[in-house]
């Protein structure tokens, strides 16, 4: 992974072009930094530093001040904290079921053979409206769920086999990974009227099951190629040696692909972080993230862009902290998925 | 016990892969049935619960041809001789490549009727554009989003591709400039909407000074639906041209250099290297970026919401945004159906081209 970064380029600019590139890469530095710039002088701002026009530097235009930093934390502390430790549980929570499930199911996809058939498929299919309209019709939806599992295993074990028509480990891949394109608001509302039926309406609970689900394809399609590089030889070396599937995955492949590991959970974290449509729709009060209370700042308060800026710094300087670490393995990583996927 | 561990050891594999395929089957496959219920149906909210009632296509009627039109699909106006030049060329295009197809290769009837499906939709999503963005003509949120996701792609990847090429050279401080250029790609949309509406506030905003002195101080962005949507591209493109960035840097830098190198001693210029021996390689990132984008972009609602709520009137909704207000004025039908609306036109186009491509690159090979 070094020989892929280090690489020497063939081109050595000479100083003139040198130079014309520093001048675009320095622009667009500018271009990248100056939002973020604006943003952390004025959190440190005074109403009227801000309502009098544009000041630009500190100390040397206007005095900074800690007073919006002392309202959100000190003032509105509460309303602050809550939908922080929100983001905070629901972000890692989510990444890290995402994560165990994904990295189970793209393994599996990697290293196993599947040959469901179309039968069992429909079946399945079958228990899961079958669950819902029991839900909807009020059955209690523990007793709904076991009851159409039951259903779907007996016909499964007794009819599925006959249909002989089956899919392959790509298609299932590709199933998986293609479950990106659906936009979130087209499968919210359902989500949304079955999670009231639950009483999980504005719980944590109902946006960590809710950002697994959307997490699931990115860690698939990120994972997939990681295990595809680990020589397969380890594994056999193993299962000759007794080792169980459960223990070659958990002793041999997972130590080893710590890296993709890393990265894949710090990207569906960033995901599950900034996410704001679903939680617009699933939270209200008590389960608010933190894109909703920034968002909402506005509407409530009136534009207040010094408090709104210590708002959005705090919310994103963990953000930027990790883009900063991982920078390497983020590109390698898209790079990787790009190509394959 | 033999028994017992070999039922354990052929059914662990379903362990490793049936959660997976539970969960997305469940949040998939059960949402989606619903919405397209939900989608042909009108839901009152009467004592004691909600009564559904079975509509048919009223709800999508209402949004091609009914009330809902000039917010959806816009207000018609007359094209332009630019606008038919534009609307002939795109066809044009689509003769000469279903002409490629029949030709070339070997054409099946299935592959032929697709493609002329394919060719009529995008022909009808064109002849929309132009009679919309025309004159006295009025796009709506179909047409909005359309813009947002091919003009932001485009500027997108042009932007990316020429920071990767340079930032790609030899240059003391390459690693600081890389990490940089990253950053937008991770904060949050809506911390994105807010940075720019600071940015363009034009009497309190940083560039004030320069609105002023060129006599714009009076002029508001937020008030006209193309400098409100151009702030919405502008926040979307400062945010999403690192992605293209970090992935097309990473593709140059993996390029093989010995070709590079011997054009490079046998005396061709940058730009020939780079329309023979670079663009080729990374035509398959290429693809592979502006598929990821596309899909994810048509998804587009936190800067519109936050930015300008939609505003001045509908101009900057986007479909996504308008299900979302839909959904708060409970008209669920109505919400249902142009999230399906949405995720119909996403899927034939991302899955047009994908296919599309992979024909193209295989024939590269």
């Amino acid at each position: 992974m070094n020989k892929f970064f280090r690489r020497p380029s063939a081109f050595r600019p000479s100083p003139f072009q040198a130079m014309l590139t520093y001048i675009v890469l320095v622009f667009w530095a500018i271009v990248v930094l100056f939002p973020l710039y604006w943003l952390t002088i004025t959190a440190f701002k005074l109403p009227i530093d801000v309502s009098q026009g544009p000041v630009y530097i500190p100390f040397v235009d206007f005095q900074p001040s800690l007073n919006a930093w002392h309202y959100i934390f000190v003032e509105v502390g509460s309303d602050t904290a809550r939908p922080y430790f929100n983001t905070v549980i629901v972000g890692i929570t989510s990444s890290v079921i995402a994560l165990v499930l994904g990295a189970a199911a793209s393994y599996a996809l990697v290293r196993f053979e599947y040959r469901p058939t179309l039968g069992v498929i429909g079946l399945f299919l079958g228990g899961i409206v079958l669950a819902v309209v029991m839900v909807m019709l009020g059955v209690p939806w523990l007793i709904a769920v076991v009851a159409s599992l039951a259903v779907f295993l007996l016909l499964a074990q007794t009819i599925g086999k006959r249909f002989k028509r089956s899919l392959g480990n790509d298609d299932i891949a590709f199933w998986m990974i293609s479950q990106r394109i659906l936009p979130p608001v087209a499968v919210v509302i359902p989500v949304y009227i079955l999670f009231q039926r639950l009483h999980l309406l504005d719980t944590r609970i109902a946006l960590i099951v809710t950002y697994v689900a959307v997490n699931l394809p990115i860690v698939v399609w990120l994972l997939r190629d990681y295990f595809q590089s680990i020589p397969i030889e380890l594994e056999e070396c193993a299962s000759i040696d007794g080792a169980s599937t459960f223990r070659i995955f958990w002793n041999i492949v997972l130590p080893l692909s710590v890296p993709g590991l890393v990265a894949t959970f710090l990207f569906v974290l960033v995901f599950a972080w900034n996410e704001y449509i679903l939680a617009l729709f699933l939270s209200s009060s008590r389960a608010q993230t933190m894109p909703l209370t920034v968002a909402a700042q506005n509407a409530t308060r009136g534009p207040q862009w010094w408090n709104m800026s210590v708002l959005i710094l705090i919310m994103i300087i963990p953000v930027i902290g990790m883009a900063i670490a991982l920078e390497r393995y983020i590109a390698r990583g898209l790079l990787i998925g790009a190509v394959k996927g | 016990m033999q028994r017992v561990s070999d039922w354990v050891t052929r059914s662990s594999r379903s362990f490793f892969i049936w959660p997976a395929v539970a969960i997305l089957l469940f949040f998939a496959i059960f949402p989606l049935l619903v919405s397209l219920y939900l989608s042909f149906s009108r839901i009152k909210f009467a004592r004691g619960g909600v009564q559904v009632n079975f509509v048919g296509l009223a709800n999508y009627r209402k949004l091609f041809v009914g009330s809902e039109q000039s917010h959806f699909l816009g207000v018609f106006g007359q094209p332009s001789i630019l606008g038919w030049i534009v609307f002939a060329a795109v066809m044009g295009f689509m003769l000469v490549g279903l002409g490629i197809y029949i030709t070339r290769g070997s054409p099946t009837i299935m592959g032929f009727i697709l493609r002329t499906l394919l060719a009529v939709l995008i022909g009808v999503l064109a002849w929309l554009v132009i009679i919309t963005l025309n004159g006295e003509g009025r796009p709506g949120t179909l047409v909005v989003t359309l813009v947002y996701v091919y003009v932001g792609i485009a500027f997108q990847y042009l932007l990316g591709l020429m920071l990767a090429l340079l930032t790609a050279q030899q240059l003391r401080g390459r690693r600081f400039f890389r990490v940089v250029f990253l950053i937008p790609m991770m904060i949050t949309p809506v911390g994105v909407a807010y940075m720019f509406r600071m940015l363009a506030d034009m009497s309190k905003g940083p560039f004030a000074p320069l609105w002023q002195a060129v006599g714009l101080g009076e002029f508001s962005w937020v008030n006209t639906p193309w400098g409100a949507r151009w702030a919405i591209m502008i926040g979307d493109i400062w945010q999403w041209t690192p992605f293209m960035f970090i992935v097309l840097l990473a593709a140059i830098e993996g390029q093989a250099q010995e070709p590079v190198e011997a054009a490079l001693v046998d005396g061709a210029n940058r730009w020939q290297i780079f329309r023979n021996l670079t663009f080729p390689q990374i035509m398959p990132v290429t693809t592979a970026l502006i598929l990821i984008r596309m899909i994810e972009a048509y998804k587009i609602v936190d800067l519109p919401n936050v930015m300008t709520n939609g505003g001045p009137g509908t101009a900057t909704e986007s479909m996504t945004l308008q299900a979302f207000f839909s959904w708060r004025t409970l008209d669920i039908g109505g919400s249902a159906a142009i999230a399906y609306i949405l995720l119909v036109l996403v899927t034939i186009l991302s899955i047009a081209f994908v296919s599309l491509l992979r024909q193209r690159t295989t024939e590269v090979i």
